[in-house]
């Protein structure tokens, strides 16, 4: 994968969570801004998967394809989950439900690395 | 407070997105391990599986209103604490029988003992959100 774009996503989610995680302290709920963050997020989340994909095309896949294309799903889901769950809580533990989804993404961000790095088929 | 669940407000709220990660993550995990290696290790993909299904019944059953989504919710998370404790003692001491991971394999060692923390958390909500409603 494309260290660049891998440590743009680390970087995007884990700044979102931790703002996120101020509002939650100053006992916020969501607002429009984490709304459009959430939207920058995921979009580095999309360039992220179509990197992928497009090097799995020329470069061959992972030898756990199924696994790295699932990470690779699980991604592109968990921010807009998250968004419409916290959404419709008009309190700080809405903003906590997207610190969460925030949360869960350089997790597997990592994984996808070490799947492949682990080798291509 | 009868129209939105109790259960699903408030701190419920957050309970029930960190099931929900938790479902989609087995869920994941365990379709992969059935569909692509499913002989290597037949018993810890089935308890993938078995997993899998406890915490979507318990996402589920946590996030809709009612008096027997409520039993469905409590017999979910008192199945996971069973079987986080059962498989996760028995990954610690033998993991012979369990050549392959599982979400509760050392008491969920994998995912931070998130899923041993998880299950107590539910019961207590559980409990808090039946005396809130008993009160009212």
């Amino acid at each position: 994968m494309v260290a660049v774009v891998d440590w743009a996503v680390i970087v995007a989610s884990l700044a979102y969570a931790a703002w996120a995680l101020v509002a939650v302290a100053r006992n916020q709920p969501p607002r429009e801004p984490y709304v459009i963050g959430a939207g920058v997020v995921e979009l580095l989340i999309l360039v992220q998967a179509v990197v992928a994909v497009v090097l799995m095309i020329a470069d061959g896949a992972p030898d756990e394809t199924a696994t790295f294309v699932g990470y690779l799903l699980m991604n592109l889901i968990i921010v807009p989950l998250g968004l419409f769950w916290a959404l419709a809580e008009k309190s700080r533990w809405g903003t906590s439900v997207l610190v969460v989804a925030a949360l869960v993404v350089p997790v597997l961000v990592v994984r996808l690395q070490q799947l492949w790095d682990a080798g291509a088929g | 407070m009868s129209v939105t669940s109790q259960r699903s407000s408030g701190p419920g709220r957050l309970l029930i997105a960190v099931y929900a990660v938790f479902a989609l993550a087995a869920s994941a995990r365990a379709a992969v391990q059935i569909a692509t290696k499913f002989d290597d290790a037949p018993v810890a993909y089935l308890l993938s599986a078995f997993a899998a299904l406890v915490y979507i019944v318990a996402t589920v059953a946590l996030a809709r209103p009612g008096a027997t989504a409520r039993r469905v919710a409590l017999t979910a998370v008192t199945v996971e604490l069973i079987g986080v404790l059962t498989v996760g003692a028995i990954t610690a001491f033998d993991p012979g029988d369990f050549p392959d991971d599982t979400v509760w394999s050392v008491f969920g060692r994998g995912y931070g003992f998130v899923p041993l923390v998880l299950p107590v958390l539910g019961l207590l909500w559980l409990r808090h959100t039946a005396r809130a409603s008993a009160a009212s």
